[in-house]
């Protein structure tokens, strides 16, 4: 990555450079001008006033008038002296229900991508293996991905339904169960019931990613195993994998980030249940729900900041080829 | 030391998950690469065995995708006790659920808040970003790379990392409960992913076209708008169309910025539709809704599905 990008940028600044050369790159500033002034309007900025909130005591009647008091990381962490001089810890950093939103969080983050990585390798291989109705079946699997998040939340609530849906009565029928599960309700099954309808709708995105890293990999190689009478297991795991490990990561990564901010789903399907409550969740609950901006945004600034690591990550594992000289 | 217990004890779950999850899934990955390798052609006992679990993992996929949906439209279909009794095929044609959603002013109301929010902020991004990935795809600047980086890093930003800033800014603009509060904080995402796609397509297109218009002596605008525009119209349907979907289903912030009824758009009134009363959830109403907005989704990722694979890819990997 960082050869190509000096290459890039070494041009611009070689001496000698045609006035054509200029004129191109003051044009170029201009057309990113209107693109980047948004972005710093609709993101940057409500991004650094929401650290700086969760470094106040704002709330639903402070926040308009301004009236809220910086209180440096009281939010995050402050003693609090009590009348017979114990120090008692308080903020977001010693509060259980944040603790239990981030173990949620991880949970379900290294559970869903585990799966939906497993299942979409196979999707993929499938889809990769030529037969007739292949079209059909990739169209097949674009269905759960077209399906907006909120109506397959929707969906897949009346199918765990515990008294009228039609998991129980699967289940019921085939002898699994003898008695109906309240599926989202029971703290035991609410994440078995988030993780299914996310993998359901998650491992068709999954398995085209990852698709198109076994397109990427040259015929000949699987040609010439295939000469040698290789088993196709023992080709998959020492010629594919090995070749598919570079987009499977980023691909990994990428579901990981998607993961992890996880709301909706879980807000629709499994509402007020503490066994799913995610980090986003939470921080939504207490600046919508309970109007406390304070310690909305200070979880919210460290979801930002355990996703800022990941997505450092990802460009880092991933060396994506951001000038797009390595592709030419 | 507990959380230590706790951590290590959560480690082994996590083998034994892991494990568990391989073991369901290997057979079949097993039976696809040996058909694979068999051929259609392989009349043998153990050839037609692989390629009948061949299809069988062809058909489990297939259904598993489908079925949510298939039983979706089939409840939206019933109506009284026969939508509470569970059928696997299609009983009864009962259109009332339909009527029942289509004559909420709320919900007719709220389809028409997506469509306009949905296409103005597709138009707005697409506008922006035509120019800004011309510039990033063709021109060679000093940054580049940083900034094609902090673009992408942007789309994979949490939303609520920005919500309490952006609920701040949207008051003060006085833009609260408006559709146009949408439309300016969906440019957060779809922004970014447009400008990305756009590159990445924009860099695919040959440089003997644009050489020779710069030989002819046009400018970069002149190039944009007569000789690339005509080239990239593919690439914006797809990239449109991707984002369309993106702010058409967007959640957090249409809860957060929207809080009358006839502002709402339709994920944010699908997820807080209610009966007669507080206790009863209106399924068959619900289900006639979801299929109802879905459907024309779906129609039009079919109709669009090797670009939006395409599109996708790109959106996501490329390196």
């Amino acid at each position: 990555m960082t050869t190509t990008v000096t290459a890039g940028s070494m041009a611009g600044t070689r001496s000698g450079e045609s006035g054509l050369e200029r004129q191109r790159a003051r044009a170029a500033f201009w057309f990113l001008v209107p693109m980047l002034a948004m972005l710093a309007f609709v993101a940057a900025w409500p991004l650094l006033r929401s650290i700086m909130l969760s470094l106040t005591d704002a709330d639903a009647n402070t926040i308009f008038s301004g009236s809220y008091e910086w209180v440096g990381f009281d939010n995050y962490l402050r003693a609090q002296e009590r009348a017979d001089g114990t120090i008692r810890w308080r903020g977001v950093l010693v509060d259980a229900s944040w603790w239990n939103a981030v173990w949620n969080t991880i949970r379900f983050a290294v559970m869903s991508v585990t799966l939906e990585t497993i299942l979409g390798l196979l999707v993929a291989l499938v889809l990769h293996a030529e037969f007739r109705g292949r079209g059909l079946v990739r169209a097949a699997i674009l269905i759960p991905w077209a399906i907006p998040t909120i109506v397959s939340a929707r969906m897949w609530g009346w199918m765990f339904n515990d008294q009228y849906g039609i998991i129980n009565h699967m289940l019921l029928s085939v002898g699994l169960i003898d008695a109906p599960i309240a599926w989202t309700a029971r703290p035991d099954t609410a994440m078995i019931a988030v993780l299914i309808v996310d993998v359901w709708k998650t491992t068709p995105f999954m398995a085209l990613l990852i698709l198109a890293g076994l397109q990427m990999i040259p015929k000949e190689m699987y040609e010439a195993a295939k000469l040698d009478g290789i088993h196709p297991v023992r080709v998959f795991f020492r010629v594919t994998l090995p070749l598919l490990k570079p987009a499977l990561m980023v691909a990994v990564i990428f579901r990981l980030l998607d993961a992890l901010r996880i709301f909706d789903l879980i807000y629709v399907l499994t509402p007020r249940s503490s066994s799913t409550v995610t980090m986003s969740v939470i921080s939504f609950q207490n600046i919508r729900e309970f109007g406390d901006y304070a310690e909305g945004s200070a979880q919210s600034t460290i979801l930002f900041l355990i996703i800022l690591v990941f997505v450092t990550l990802y460009i880092w594992l991933g060396r994506v080829d951001l000038s797009g000289e390595r592709s030419r | 030391m507990e959380t230590l217990t706790f951590l290590l004890w959560q480690l082994v779950r996590f083998a034994i998950f892991l494990a568990v999850a391989l073991a369901v899934t290997f057979p079949f990955l097993y039976a696809v690469l040996a058909a694979g390798e068999r051929g259609e052609e392989d009349r043998s006992p153990a050839g037609l065995f692989w390629r009948g679990m061949f299809w069988l993992v062809v058909g489990l996929i297939v259904l598993v995708a489908v079925f949510p949906f298939y039983y979706a439209i089939l409840s939206s279909l019933e109506t009284g006790t026969a939508l509470f009794r569970v059928n696997y095929l299609p009983e009864s044609f009962n259109l009332a659920n339909y009527r029942d959603v289509l004559t909420r002013p709320a919900f007719v109301r709220a389809v028409g808040n997506s469509v306009f929010v949905a296409t103005i902020t597709v138009i707005a991004a697409l506008i922006l970003a035509v120019t800004a990935s011309y510039a990033l795809a063709r021109v060679r600047f000093r940054g580049r790379g940083l900034l094609l980086m902090t673009i992408l890093a942007v789309s994979m930003f949490p939303q609520i990392a920005v919500l309490s800033g952006l609920y701040e800014l949207i008051n003060w603009l006085g833009l609260y409960n408006t559709p146009w509060s949408l439309i300016l904080s969906y440019t957060i995402f779809t922004l970014p992913f447009t400008v990305w796609v756009l590159t990445t397509f924009m860099r695919d297109l040959p440089i003997e076209i644009e050489e020779a218009a710069i030989m002819d002596g046009a400018s970069p605008w002149i190039i944009i708008t007569r000789v690339f525009m005509p080239l990239l119209w593919p690439a914006l349907v797809t990239t449109g169309l991707l984002a369309f979907i993106g702010a058409w289903n967007e959640f957090l912030f249409a809860l957060t910025f929207t809080i009358s009824e006839n502002q709402r758009t339709v994920p944010v009134a699908i997820a807080i539709f209610t009966g007669a009363s507080v206790q009863e959830i209106p399924w068959g109403p619900i289900m006639a809704a979801s299929v109802l907005v879905t459907v024309p989704l779906i129609v039009l990722v079919l109709v669009f599905q090797r670009k939006i694979v395409a599109g996708l890819t790109a959106g996501g990997v490329k390196g």
